[in-house]
């Protein structure tokens, strides 16, 4: 785990790519959504400082979207790098659960 | 006052219902699925659920212009149009006309995470977005329960379906959910709670080999419905679901008379054949002419410029042909102008359903006249009999309604009652003509009579029934003290017959001399008498006219005597005074 914020991290290490791209799908504004924005703002600054990139993507002003990432729950945490693609559903207010839907932590841990 | 008459034939239908298109389940749902509500249809695996749901969008896509949205939980919509397109549904046509819309809905478990509180707004605005996008009437869920093998989330999966049923409501749009059956209740995840409007549960069965495919309506809230297991198949031209019986009575009753083919048995028949629309069975033991005399109609029918089909389970087309020219019938003329069309079949190659809803299928397309089934026994190989029957029963029901005229065929056992049909269909039957054979003096013949037949005087004699080469034929028995003589024994009977006119002839010629002669001897004694006669009479004759002679001479002699005494008086007034004096 890298404490150090690295915003080019292919440059950095070769064999270990620092840039998380991070896209959270949200339907509005809706507490729900909210809760899960900041949850995950808050886990990303704690543990991947630097190293990633949210998008967050609204399906209702481009529903057209969920079709890509096949989302169904809402809101859906898509980590699209580094492959592979996880989901984590809900509004990440289980730290640790988060943690290994984003392969952060092992699950036996 | 007509009019107010009507009105309460049209008002129960209070429930907007929306037509599948779905070929027999609008007639059993009374008119379609509940428009704007969900319906629910559940089964095992392979009972066509997915493509019942397909079919209902396709069909409402091309007949009633109605869009759909498919959303697809198991297939891919690539693997969806291929698996459909083999029943001539083309989806990607229909999704670049914008009727369709098709969007697979993917969860995998082993992907995805969960973390507190979520709900399926994804889902929602995905759906209503492919709603809108096509401005869909139709939708099909297919297989929703799959969330719940995505999903762990029991509770938050119930309230989000709860709502999308609601929310599906709604939307305005006749929607179709499939789920799998489970273990004692419709479905695996028990999704009839929420979908109450309608629910239809398909069924696939295995019985003897054969499949039979099986729809119910488990129940429709607000509507009355058939409530018994329907047969239903999937073939090329996608689901079609059979009613058992057609629910009236209310067949047309044509008083037209059509030709059986067999002049004699037209004859046997009130003179005029068999009653157009009606259903004849002709049943026998193997090999007494069933099949011919089925052919014989169906040259009749042809010539009368008439579409026959002919359905075989036992020859094929060629074969039937070249049987058929041996008895001087030949059937290929009508074969190529179109009028004559054979479907051939083995009995076991499909299930009971599968071949009624050919038969449906040929004479939709083919609008016979006539229909023959040959045998209808053979129904019996791929089902049970009361199956069988009910098939049948089905099948004459459906020709009748049409007024296509039937002509079934049923092979009896030996050993069993002729005057019961394998299938147990006799009271359906207008007119029942039965072949048997008959033994006598070490030789088999055929003989024909009629069992019964509705609404017209008919032969009650039999006939022997001969097929030679100039056709089926029919002629009198000989109806003697030893019993009924066929074959050679009625030859020999002729043969004495003709022996014996022959003698009384010679007999009436004889007597007829005899007379003559007679008559000639009378004669001859006539001509004796009246020459005697002559004689006496030429000898009287003569005697009288010497008497009045005698007399004269007498009466002169008196009246010269009174000259001679100057007497003034008349001769003849004197003439009695003198004498008496």
């Amino acid at each position: 785990m890298k404490k150090e914020p690295h915003r080019n991290g292919h440059a950095v290490q070769k064999a270990e790519p620092k840039l998380w791209q991070l896209r959270l799908y949200i339907a509005g504004k809706t507490p729900k959504s909210v809760t899960a924005f900041e949850n995950l703002k808050r886990i990303c600054e704690e543990h991947l400082a630097g190293e990633y990139e949210i998008e967050v993507v609204d399906l209702i002003e481009n529903p057209r979207l969920a079709q890509d990432d096949q989302i169904v729950a809402i809101p859906t945490l898509v980590r699209k790098l580094p492959e592979p693609i996880r989901k984590i559903i809900g509004d990440l207010s289980d730290t640790e659960r988060t943690l290994v839907g984003l392969q952060l932590r092992s699950s036996t841990k | 006052m007509t009019k107010t008459a009507m009105k309460p034939k049209s008002a129960p239908v209070s429930l907007p219902k929306c037509t599948t298109g779905i070929q027999g389940l609008d007639e059993i749902t009374g008119g379609g699925l509940p428009k704007g509500r969900p319906t629910l249809v559940c089964g095992g695996a392979g009972c066509g659920k997915t493509l019942l749901g397909i079919e209902f969008l396709v069909r409402g896509a091309v007949l009633f212009d109605e869009p759909g949205v498919f959303l697809a939980f198991e297939e891919t919509a690539e693997e969806l149009a291929q698996n459909v397109r083999s029943l001539g549904f083309d989806l990607e046509d229909l999704i670049e006309k914008k009727k369709l819309a098709v969007d697979y809905i993917h969860v995998e478990r082993s992907e995805i995470e969960e973390t507190g509180e979520y709900d399926l707004e994804g889902l929602f605005i995905r759906l209503g977005h492919a709603i809108d996008s096509i401005g869909a009437k139709r939708v099909v869920l297919d297989t929703l329960e799959t969330l719940f093998s995505g999903l762990s989330n029991d509770s938050i999966l119930r309230s989000e379906l709860r709502r999308l049923f609601r929310w599906l409501k709604q939307k305005g749009v006749t929607a179709i959910i499939t789920a799998e059956k489970g273990n004692g209740s419709l479905t695996r995840h028990g999704l009839e709670e929420y979908v109450s409007d309608c629910v239809l549960l398909l069924d696939h069965r295995v019985e003897g080999q054969i499949s039979t495919r099986r729809l119910r309506i488990v129940k429709y809230r607000g509507s009355s419905h058939g409530t018994n297991e329907f047969p239903f198949l999937i073939d090329e031209g996608g689901v079609s679901v059979f009613p058992i019986t057609s629910l009236q009575l209310q067949h047309k009753a044509s008083a037209e008379r059509i030709s059986t083919g067999v002049p004699a048995l037209d004859a046997m028949l009130g003179g005029q054949g068999v009653y157009r629309g009606s259903s004849v069975l002709l049943s026998g033991t193997a090999g007494v002419g069933k099949t011919s005399l089925a052919c014989h109609a169906a040259n009749a029918c042809c010539q009368r410029g008439e579409r026959c089909l002919y359905i075989a389970f036992e020859e094929s087309e060629a074969q039937l042909l070249r049987n058929m020219r041996s008895i001087g019938l030949d059937l290929e003329p009508w074969v190529k102008k179109g009028l004559l069309r054979f479907q051939v079949a083995r009995p076991t190659m499909n299930g009971l359903e599968m071949h009624l809803a050919s038969i449906h299928k040929q004479v939709e397309a083919f609008q016979p006249q006539l229909v023959i089934v040959d045998p209808i026994t053979s129904f019996v190989s791929s089902g049970t009999a009361p199956e069988a029957s009910s098939m049948m029963m089905r099948l004459v029901d459906y020709l009748k309604s049409r007024e296509i005229t039937a002509l079934l065929t049923n092979l009896s056992h030996a050993g069993t009652v002729l005057e019961q049909s394998e299938v147990e269909i006799s009271s359906l039957i207008d007119t029942w003509l039965l072949l048997r054979d008959i033994e006598l003096n070490g030789e088999r013949n055929r003989g024909l009579y009629i069992l019964k037949s509705r609404g017209m005087p008919h032969s009650n004699q039999i006939r022997e029934f001969l097929l030679t080469d100039q056709g089926v034929q029919l002629t009198e028995v000989y109806l003697g003290p030893e019993g009924v003589l066929t074959g050679s024994a009625r030859l020999a009977q002729e043969a004495k017959e003709k022996a014996t006119a022959v003698e009384r002839s010679l007999e009436i010629e004889r007597k007829r001399g005899e007379l003559e002669r007679r008559q000639q001897a009378l004669e001859a004694q006539i001509a004796v008498l009246q020459l005697q006669f002559q004689t006496d009479k030429e000898e009287m004759e003569r005697d009288i006219t010497c008497e009045q002679a005698y007399l004269e001479k007498l009466e002169q002699g008196r009246h010269d005597m009174a000259r001679s005494r100057k007497s003034d008086s008349n001769g003849h007034i004197v003439t009695p005074k003198k004498a008496r004096k």
